[in-house]
């Protein structure tokens, strides 16, 4: 029988923890007998990693509802277990070590809605309800006082409704199913300065 | 992609042009080392540096930047002169037998074809295109000369046009030594034979150029004339940078289209039908438009949209006939007429073209919406450098997001591949998912309206939305099934768009995904099947657009008979026993179509039904405007002259915006002598927003730099690690009114030469452009020096071929 990388390394938990410790750069000799196996008693969630356009997959281990541990999917047929420096490091977007090892979350992440006022020299820490229903009012301040109707095109009149006074950039971070509501909410506010990274 | 990454195994050779796929897209690498240890397939790097794919390249081929036509078109002109194209694909799939109006001309001189006219709006020119047409009888069937000898069929007409595009001259333009142009072009034109596959793979630097979309044409004709097009190993194949980037165009996060590649409409069209009848050819698969664009409606629009009411087209925005891409919005947000505006995970002032400018903009803003996961330089602008708080009245609102696995939803790759993400984790804090974020948005804004009316409030209200789970989320299920299209009569969903209709039946928010959720309990996204036997191309892995076709235009890669060129590596194949097309892949050939049409007609978007060498709009579709054939226009901030057209200098219908912008004077070209490219690491991500925010990749990639020639350092006086200053015409002009320039590391290295350009000698500078003024790690920004003129037809801007300053910082 030919082992697959998968297969090795659930016949070999030992050699897994080497692996996954290896990839970090200890001494895998000593790591493996001082640490016990990341990854052990962890739910596998696969997902898709985020970087650039190849579409490797990626294995989130969770435990408790928190991810332990990231790596390539060698059940993917693009990648095959392999991943390149960032997609390795993804886990680090939500978790950093501290000097003592300990995983915390990454404290640039955002985790509060944050408003700054006209002429403010810093954010006030806001909740989801005043922010959403703010935002709401500001697009529609703005909206019906730039909104076009109509215009004339050659003595007929065409009914527009567009306004040219609202940006919207959005991106290939999205999913396609957050990107096509982005779509909808953009066209329905009449907006027409709409882009993204594929141009930006 | 035409193709996909797996299949990048089946190439006799690969050309990666403009792109550093070994650094950007790393694990393509695997596939391209399968083709070389499996047969030995050859790999060609066309660069301006000796980057990391052409570290490992067996031809290295370096061009100046802004060359890319010169060398492509040397290429065109070497299989043409050498006889190595396919002579049956080219006569048979492509427009290289139609003849093309006897007015038609190009000038040698001015670098014109017939028709420029002066173009007020954009400062440019712009073509009548009346002569850019086939010639037809009486009865509107377009004339051929299947010999391929009449002087104005398209075939004579590129070689023509490509004559000039010698070697000699080539290594003049692009700096690459002659002996290495001819190795490239001899090895990739090999495989013109049938049954060889070449494959071109390509990135950023090749469309962000004034002559963006004429550099992938050229590609495109190359794939043609060599009869790579269709097959198992060959296509054009971009190569996106970002996880979902085909998929966000896919879904028209674009001003110009709307989802599923329809465009716009216009205020020319007054009516649906105006639209439709403006858009819509009579032949071939965008004749299907209106099922798609009714359909659309209906999912737009739901009940609201009814055939008495135009299925509420009028409350889709018109467009005003001028541009909406981010170069100019960022000019109307300049001039005052821009007050708000929602950015989603992006970062224009890191990664836009200009970005010291963008920065003094944002101050006009009233208002700002950020949904990001970290505090980005866009959404900071107003502490960034050189702005004082106190006189910045912009208000800012920071929505903290989710990442990648802490939600679900699917991820287009650049190989169609629509794959599913499952969510491993909540999202930290108060951070959600962009879905629940504009589904509260939307929700917010549509209770406004309907508490206190507005101005066309219908435009918001009448929009379908209904998205709602339980617990307070959204369901995404619900999107995903209107997305996919589902009857309205019933609400069951479709299996593909073949069952879309133009009467208000069924509804589908993007026709091209029909068929990904084609049903609740294992929808084709979610499918995780890894091949065991076969080509590799994994019809049970996800589901790819369009129909889950793995190479599109597949039709292309059998003979007249329906046999594969390739026995070797069939994709389909016509199976006389049976009657009817089989193979390891969707076969690119609609159901109702028979042999004899499906074989006159392979590529089945164009109403012509064939490849376009020679490109023109025709029943309304394609077309370029910039002219039907690739010609070398020198990049706007051009350090030399153009050598083969005297009158020429850059592309004269690129998209220019601000005056005193770009080097145009000998005065300017001594002030930036040097010629500037900038590109990616693979320890970062475009604008570094979250990966300068990690320990791990910033260990390993630290600080902003700029590589520059031992040589050069030596003129400059400089060491490996010293401070350089760099300048460009950008931050002379740029608002806060002083000469400016960005302060980065010098990176003497041998990985940059000196090029010789028709003689003389002109110094490369190379930057990464992932650095800015926010997060754990920070630095100048190459975009800061970057120069906001745009492509011709698409208005990308000219990120990767510039001129700039460097002197030593004491």
């Amino acid at each position: 029988m030919q082992l697959t990388r998968r297969s090795f390394l659930k016949l070999t938990g030992a050699a897994a923890a080497t692996a996954t410790l290896a990839g970090m750069g200890l001494n895998t000799a000593s790591a493996s007998a001082a640490y016990p196996l990341r990854i052990k008693y962890t739910k596998e969630v696969p997902t898709i990693c985020t970087y650039c356009g190849v579409g490797c997959g990626i294995i989130c281990s969770v435990r408790d509802g928190v991810i332990v541990n990231a790596e390539g999917d060698p059940d993917h047929p693009i990648n095959e277990g392999t991943l390149c420096s960032k997609g390795s490091s993804i886990f680090n977007v939500s978790y950093i070590y501290e000097e003592k090892g300990k995983p915390i979350v990454n404290p640039k992440r955002l985790t509060k809605v944050l408003y700054r006022a006209p002429g403010a020299s810093d954010y006030e820490e806001k909740d989801w309800d005043w922010a959403l229903d703010e935002i709401a009012k500001r697009i529609k301040d703005t909206r019906d006082r730039t909104l076009v109707e109509t215009v004339d095109v050659g003595g007929r009149q065409v009914t527009v409704n567009r306004t040219n006074a609202i940006n919207w950039l959005g991106s290939a971070w999205c999913t396609g199913e957050e990107n096509y509501l982005f779509h909808k909410m953009a066209r329905a506010m009449g907006v027409i300065n709409i882009d993204h990274c594929a141009r930006l | 992609m035409t193709n996909h990454w797996n299949d990048y195994q089946h190439s006799d050779v690969i050309m990666a042009i403009g792109g550093n796929t070994a650094e950007n897209h790393p694990i393509s690498m695997k596939w391209i080392e399968k083709a070389r240890e499996t047969k030995g397939a050859k790999l060609i790097c066309v660069d301006p540096r000796l980057c990391r794919t052409a570290a490992v390249s067996d031809i290295f081929v370096p061009i100046r930047p802004g060359t890319n036509i010169a060398y492509l078109g040397g290429l065109i002109n070497y299989i043409l002169e050498n006889e190595k194209y396919h002579r049956e694909y080219v006569e048979n799939y492509t427009n290289a037998p139609y003849l093309i109006n006897e007015n038609f001309s190009f000038d040698e001189n001015t670098g014109l074809f017939t028709g420029a006219e002066d173009d007020p709006v954009r400062s440019a020119t712009k073509y009548d295109m009346t002569d850019w047409q086939y010639q037809t009888d009486a009865d509107g069937n377009i004339l051929k000369d299947t010999t391929l000898e009449d002087p104005n069929c398209s075939f004579q007409l590129l070689k023509k046009h490509y004559s000039k595009y010698t070697i000699s001259n080539i290594s003049k333009m692009t700096g690459a030594p002659e002996d290495t142009l001819r190795d490239s072009y001899e090895v990739f034109s090999s495989t013109g034979e049938a049954g060889k596959a070449g494959n071109i793979l390509y990135a950023m630097g090749i469309t962000q150029f004034t002559h963006g979309a004429q550099n992938t044409r050229a590609i495109a004709i190359i794939q043609l004339l060599l009869g790579n097009m269709g097959i198992a190993g060959g296509g054009v194949n971009a190569q996106r940078g970002q996880s979902n980037v085909q998929g966000a165009t896919d879904m028209a996060i674009l001003y110009h289209i709307i989802p599923g590649y329809n465009p716009t409409p216009q205020q020319t069209h007054a009516t649906l039908e105006d639209y439709l009848a403006a858009t819509t050819p009579e032949k071939n698969w965008w004749s299907n438009r209106p099922k798609y664009i009714v359909s659309l409606l209906k999912a737009f629009y739901g009940d609201n949209a009814t055939d008495a009411n135009d299925y509420g087209y009028e409350w889709l925005p018109k467009l005003d006939g001028l541009d909406h891409s981010h170069i100019p919005a960022y000019k109307y947000m300049r001039d005052g007429e821009v007050e708000g505006m929602i950015c989603v995970a992006d970062n224009p002032l890191v990664g836009g073209s200009s970005s010291r400018a963008k920065l003094h903009y944002q101050k006009n803003l009233k208002w700002l919406v950020s949904v990001d996961v970290v505090e980005n330089e866009t959404a900071a602008f107003w502490k960034g450098p050189g702005m004082n708080p106190a006189e910045i009245d912009t208000e800012v609102f920071i929505l903290p997001a989710a990442f990648s696995y802490e939600k679900e939803g699917e991820k287009a790759n650049s190989g169609r591949w629509i794959q599913w993400m499952w969510k491993a984790q909540e999202p930290p804090g108060d951070a959600k998912s962009d879905l629940w974020i504009v589904n509260e948005m939307f929700k917010r804004l549509k209770a406004l309206y309907e508490a206190e009316g507005g101005v066309v409030p219908e435009q918001i209200t009448k929009m379908h939305w209904d998205y709602d789970g339980v617990g307070g989320e959204i369901d995404i299920v619900k999107v995903c099934m209107e997305l996919n299209g589902y009857r309205v009569a019933d609400g069951s969903l479709l299996t593909n768009f073949v069952g879309l209709a133009d009467d208000g039946s069924t509804a589908c928010g993007n026709w091209l995904y029909s068929g990904y959720y084609n049903n609740l309990e294992n929808p084709a996204t979610k499918k995780r099947i890894k091949e065991k036997e076969g080509i590799g191309f994994n019809r049970d892995w996800a589901f790819a657009w369009p129909l889950n076709r793995r190479v599109v235009y597949n039709r292309a890669s059998c003979d007249l008979e329906g046999k594969p060129w390739n026995p070797d590596v069939p994709v389909i194949w016509y199976d006389e026993a049976e009657q009817r097309w089989v193979g390891n892949d969707v076969p690119d050939i609609p159901g109702s179509w028979d042999f004899e049409y499906a074989t006159e007609n392979p590529f089945i978007m164009n109403p012509e039904g064939v490849g376009k060498l020679f490109s023109i709009g025709y029943q309304g579709v394609g077309g370029l405007r910039d002219g039907p054939m690739p010609t070398h226009y020198e990049p706007a901030d051009s350090p030399v002259p153009n050598l083969l057209y005297p009158q020429a200098t850059f592309n004269p219908c690129s998209q220019r915006f601000y005056e005193d912008h770009t080097v145009e004077t000998d005065e300017d070209r001594q002030k930036y002598p040097h010629i500037a490219t900038s590109y990616r690491l693979v320890e970062h991500y475009q604008s570094g927003s979250v990966t300068r925010n990690q320990p791990w990749l910033n260990e390993m990639m630290p600080e902003m730099f700029a590589e520059i020639s031992e040589e050069h350092a030596d003129e400059l006086g400089i060491n490996n690690g010293d401070y350089i200053l760099i300048e460009s015409k950008r931050l002379q002009s740029s608002d806060d009114g002083e000469q400016g320039n960005i302060k980065v590391k010098a990176c003497v290295t041998k990985r940059i030469k000196p090029m010789l350009i028709n003689g003389e000698l002109k110094h490369l500078v190379g930057m990464p452009m992932h650095w800015g003024f926010m997060g754990m790690n920070t630095g100048a920004s190459a975009n800061d020096l970057t120069p906001s003129v745009g492509d011709a037809n698409t208005t990308i801007p000219e990120y990767k071929a510039f001129l700039c300053n460097v002197r030593r910082a004491d």
